[in-house]
This record gives C-alpha cells, sequence and structure tokens, in this order.
C-alpha cells in the first residue's frame, strides 16, 4: 500500500500542475454565464442599459427582486403563489417518486420471484428512449382520468421514472445478500426488512435519486404549460416563460435574471446537500466483502 | 435423450409437463404476493403512463386526430407525408441529426475526460471541480437562456459582440439568434455548455470505485504512463458505465428541444433552428393535428431506441 500510494503521489506531481490549470481555467469559463446571471440579478437599471456592457455588478441593490415579489405579470396571480406550486409539485415527485422506486427495486433485486427478467428488460427499454416522445397519450391519458389542472397531473405521471428504478436498483445489487439473510433469521417480516435493512442501506442510492427527480421536477417547464389551465395551477418555468415576456426577448432584464436566480439556486444547493452524502458514501464503499 | 436420469449438480431442471409448469408459475405468483405488492406502486404508474402511451403512440400514428373529432385510420398517410411531402420535417431531421452528430460525441468524451481528470486530483479538491462542470446542467434551461440571450444579443449591448467589437473580431453587431449561418451552431455550443449532466456523474461514481489493487497489478505487468492506465485498466473497468453515459446521451442528443425554443423560438427563422421535436410540438399544440405528431413521436422513438440497440451491441451486453 505504501509504496504504490508514493508511486501514485509521484505521477500526479509530473503532470499535476497542467491538469489543475486546465481544469480551473475550464471550471471558470463554465460558470461564467452563472456569474453573469447573478451579476445581472442584482444590478440597478441604470446599470442594465450601460454601454459599454459590463460584466459584474458595480452597486449592487434588491430592487429586482422587490419587483418580482411584487410582480402579477399580466394576470392577477401573485409570483409567491408560482414558488408555491413548484415546492407543492417538486418535493412530492421527490418524496414519493424515492420512495416507490426503493420498494420497486427491492424484490427486483433480492427477491426469487417470476418475471423478474421480463419487467426489468422492461425498465432497460425504457431507458432507450426519452419520455418526451410519449407526452401526446400521456396528455389524454391524463385527460381521461379527469387530472388536468390538478397538482396530481404534474406529480403522478412523474413518479414511476425508469432511470430511477435502474440505478437504484443496480445499486441494491451490489449489497451482499448476508446482510439481509442475517436479518431474517431474526425473524423480521419483509415489510420490516424494508424499513429498517434495505432503506437504510440505500441511503446514498436514494440521494442520488431525490437529486436527479428534484432537477427533473423544478425544471420542467412543459407539464404545467400543457397539464393545467389555469394561471393558479402554473409553475415557476412557466411563470418565468411568461415574464420574460417569450422567446429571444430582452426585456425586463432585471426581474427575470432575479427570477432566474431563484430558479438556479435551489438545484445547486440540493447538489451540494446530496453530493455530500453521495460523496461520504464512497469514501467507504468497501462493502464488497 | 434429455428424458435420461442424469444428476445434475446445481438447480434441478428436469423438463416438465405444460399442466405443471403453469402450476407451478401460479404456485410462484401466489408465494411471490409480497415481492409484487413492494413491485405494484411503480409498476403500476410505469404501465399507465409509460407503456400505455407508447401503445397509444403507436395506433393514434395511423390515424387523423385532432382532439374534437374521434381518430380516423388512415393507415400509412401520416408516414408517406412525413418523409415525402414535409419539407420543413426533412429539415428538422437534419438539423437534429448535425446537432447530435456533434453533441453526442463531444458531449460524452468531454464527460468522460473531465471525469477522469477529476479523479486523478485528490479527493478535497473533486467537490468544486465537479459542482464547476455539473451546474450548468442542472440549471433550468428557460432560466439560464434567458441569460444567453441577453449575452448574445444581437446590438452593441450584447456582451459577446461587444467583446468581439473590442478585439476588432467583428466590425459591426453579428445577430446571433437571428442569423441562419449562427442559431444551430449557438443550439450546440449551450447544450454542450449544459451536457456535464447524469452521465458525467455515473463517470465520475464509476471511476472513483475503481479497485486499487488493478491498478497495483497493472504496474507489475509493466503499465508505466496515465494513458496506459486509462486505456487498460481504467476504460475496462468502467464499461458499464460508458454504456449507462452512451444511452444517455443518445436519448438527450435526439430531444433537443428546449433550448432550441428558449433561444431562437418557433418556428425560427427560416427553420434554422427546428428540430423533431419543436417539429412535434408545433403540430400537436399549435395545428392540433395529434395523429401526424405521434407519427413524428413513433419515428424519433424509432431512431432513438435503433441507435441505442447498436451501442448496446457495441459495448457490450451488460443486462
Amino acid at each position: 500500500m505504501g509504496a504504490t500510494s508514493a508511486a501514485r503521489r509521484k505521477s500526479i506531481d509530473y503532470g499535476g500542475w497542467f491538469l489543475y490549470i486546465f481544469l480551473t481555467l475550464f471550471g471558470v469559463i463554465m460558470l461564467a454565464p452563472l456569474v453573469y446571471m447573478v451579476s445581472n440579478a442584482f444590478k440597478p437599471t441604470a446599470e442594465l442599459f450601460l454601454f459599454p456592457p459590463r460584466f459584474f455588478v458595480i452597486n449592487p441593490t434588491f430592487k429586482n427582486f422587490q419587483d418580482l415579489l411584487l410582480a402579477t405579470g399580466t394576470s392577477l396571480v401573485p409570483f409567491p403563489r408560482y414558488i408555491f406550486n413548484s415546492v407543492v409539485v417538486s418535493s412530492c415527485i421527490v418524496v414519493f417518486g424515492v420512495l416507490i422506486a426503493a420498494m420497486a427495486a427491492y424484490p427486483l433485486s433480492k427477491h426469487k420471484m417470476p418475471m423478474k427478467k421480463t419487467i426489468f428488460s422492461m425498465i432497460v427499454f425504457a431507458l432507450m428512449f426519452a419520455p418526451q416522445v410519449l407526452q401526446i397519450p400521456q396528455f389524454l391519458v391524463i385527460s381521461k382520468l379527469g387530472l388536468i389542472d390538478s397538482y396530481a397531473a404534474l406529480i403522478v405521471p412523474f413518479l414511476a421514472v425508469p432511470v430511477n428504478l435502474f440505478l437504484i436498483k443496480q445499486f441494491l445489487d451490489q449489497i451482499p445478500d448476508a446482510l439481509i439473510e442475517a436479518s431474517k433469521i431474526d425473524g423480521a417480516n419483509e415489510w420490516i426488512i424494508f424499513w429498517k435493512v434495505i432503506m437504510p442501506l440505500l441511503k446514498p442510492a436514494m440521494a442520488t435519486l431525490a437529486l436527479f427527480s428534484f432537477i427533473a421536477a423544478w425544471n420542467d417547464s412543459f407539464s404545467a404549460n400543457i397539464y393545467t389551465t389555469t394561471e393558479a395551477m402554473k409553475t415557476l418555468p412557466f411563470a418565468l416563460l411568461t415574464l420574460s415576456g417569450g422567446t429571444g426577448v430582452v426585456a425586463r432584464v432585471g426581474t427575470v435574471a432575479a427570477a432566474s436566480l431563484l430558479m438556479v439556486v435551489p438545484t445547486i444547493l440540493v447538489f451540494i446537500i446530496t453530493q455530500r452524502m453521495v460523496l461520504q458514501t464512497m469514501a467507504h464503499s468497501g462493502l464488497k466483502e | 435423450m434429455n428424458s435420461q436420469p442424469v444428476i445434475q449438480s446445481a438447480g434441478i431442471r428436469a423438463k416438465r409437463s405444460l399442466g405443471t409448469r403453469i402450476k407451478d408459475f401460479g404456485h410462484e405468483l401466489k408465494t411471490s404476493r409480497t415481492s409484487f405488492f413492494f413491485l405494484a406502486p411503480f409498476l403500476v404508474v410505469f404501465l399507465i403512463f409509460t407503456v400505455l402511451p407508447l401503445l397509444i403512440s403507436v395506433m393514434l400514428s395511423f390515424t387523423y386526430y385532432n382532439i374534437v373529432e374521434s381518430p380516423k385510420w388512415i393507415g400509412w398517410s401520416n408516414y408517406k407525408l412525413l418523409f415525402v411531402e414535409d419539407t420543413v420535417f426533412l429539415k428538422a431531421i437534419g438539423n437534429t441529426f448535425k446537432f447530435a452528430l456533434v453533441t453526442g460525441p463531444i458531449g460524452y468524451i468531454m464527460a468522460f475526460l473531465l471525469a477522469w481528470l477529476i479523479s486523478q486530483i485528490p479527493q478535497k479538491y473533486r467537490f468544486f471541480y465537479t459542482l464547476c462542470f455539473y451546474t450548468p446542467a442542472i440549471t433550468s434551461s428557460v432560466a439560464i437562456s434567458v441569460i444567453w440571450v441577453y449575452m448574445l444579443s444581437g446590438d452593441r449591448y450584447g456582451l459577446l459582440n461587444y467583446w468581439l467589437m473590442q478585439l476588432g473580431i467583428i466590425n459591426e453587431p453579428f445577430l446571433w439568434l437571428q442569423d441562419v449561418r449562427s442559431i444551430l451552431p449557438v443550439i450546440i455550443i449551450v447544450s454542450l455548455w449544459m451536457s456535464m449532466g447524469i452521465g458525467f456523474l455515473a463517470f465520475l461514481a464509476g471511476l472513483q470505485n475503481v479497485p486499487k489493487d488493478l491498478y497495483e497489478a497493472g504496474a507489475i505487468d509493466g503499465v508505466r504512463y496515465r494513458w496506459q492506465e486509462l486505456w487498460y485498466i481504467t476504460i475496462p473497468s468502467v464499461k458499464p458505465q460508458l454504456l449507462f453515459g452512451a444511452v444517455m446521451q443518445v436519448v438527450a442528443s435526439l430531444q433537443v428541444y428546449d433550448i432550441s425554443v428558449a433561444l431562437v423560438g418557433v418556428p425560427s427563422p427560416l427553420y434554422a433552428g427546428h428540430t423533431v421535436m419543436t417539429h412535434l410540438y408545433d403540430y400537436a399544440y399549435i395545428r392540433f393535428e395529434l395523429g401526424y405528431a405521434t407519427a413524428i413521436a413513433v419515428v424519433l422513438f424509432t431512431v432513438m431506441v435503433g441507435l441505442n440497440r447498436i451501442i448496446f451491441k457495441w459495448l457490450g451486453s451488460e443486462e
């Protein structure tokens, strides 16, 4: 161990400088548009239309955010309503979606059951196309079920995500059966095994799924556009679209930048929180017996 | 021959009659009630919102349907129309393929190389770089395209135009989002910027979990340089992740839609940013020709699944 880690450190020193310079440069380029967004969100009106245009803000102000919260746009729905809708929809999708996926992964990975292979290959097949190609019949199904313009229309169709089940099942496959067998001998029934043994073991995978589900739900501008009809049921991305005055229009730049920032910050926060958990468990991934 | 009594070491699988097999299956179903109970919530939602729509899609694509009247069976007409007469669709397919051919491979290789480079630096610095590359992928495309539109604004207030003019590369403001020549490249660049997503994370996780002793064994076998390590040890050990990333990349690059809509709109100038998905959107929600729109969806579906089948064959069949 000692000798090899020394050898590896040596090889890091050798290309190390170049590696850090490259990664840092590339990272800065990747972050630049986001920094520009933050900077615009805090710019007073005078600076937004300044010539020559400036990348960074000179006199930061919260005025854009105030305007945003007071802005009702063309409708009578106050902006916080959209935030509320987005929070409700996203959190339901995260909680129930992750739970459902974890429950489904357990028998698929650890039980002996008929049609296991068939079900799993169906899931793998579903990975091969984007769910978006099914949006028209999905819309028809939702309207036949009478769900149009309800929270259910924005939540239920997104609970069974093939990628989620695939990821969590693959993760569970790597956990040795011995751990589960041990608790079975103690006389626990399946339900208790699931809550007490499987769920804690699945924690990192569930954190990862929570992240993906949250991002997908929070950023989804399509379903609120099509599946709901009243303004009070719309979500943040939709509000942002109407606020910016449609495609390619540069209007109300400050307010829109503030709204964009509000949209982007939660996804980054969720990533920071869950990523720490994932990295933590990566460190003890010595579960391989 | 096979009825001869042969002692099998493990998993006795004698031939049984059909009757007992069905009975056994029924018995199996009964004993695995709990298993199905666990699966049920996911399976029900999956059947209603994925499998059922898939069947409806295929059927509707052979009909004329406009929501108001009930669907009328018209056979292959939608498909004929698509490939023979609809020049805008052909344009859309061309754009989508051009887009996918660039963003697919470049995004994929970039994600893998960046994940590999990150895995070469010490643990404590990895998170910062992961955040830098991953953040664009998780930002809302609606939110971020507002900023790109502003940055690429066609007047001299646009940051890019201003900088290029300062550097003397262009003499007058360029209409990045209106000029037919720059629309597709702009969509490609913004998409690449956002493409370090789920595949990137899969690579990162896979690369961190390559067993250390493989490298030690490699060193004994004469692996000297980092690229040798990469080629002979790392890539073979992360093959399952590579396959997963490739499937995700194909799907993501063929469904290009919201960035195009947010940046250049529907329809874009001279359809320069028109993709298969925007064409679908146009027919489904603007013209309400749902039969025709589902035919478009079925074509896209077939292309995605077909391409992924090839990739599965190519990267090895890992269940």
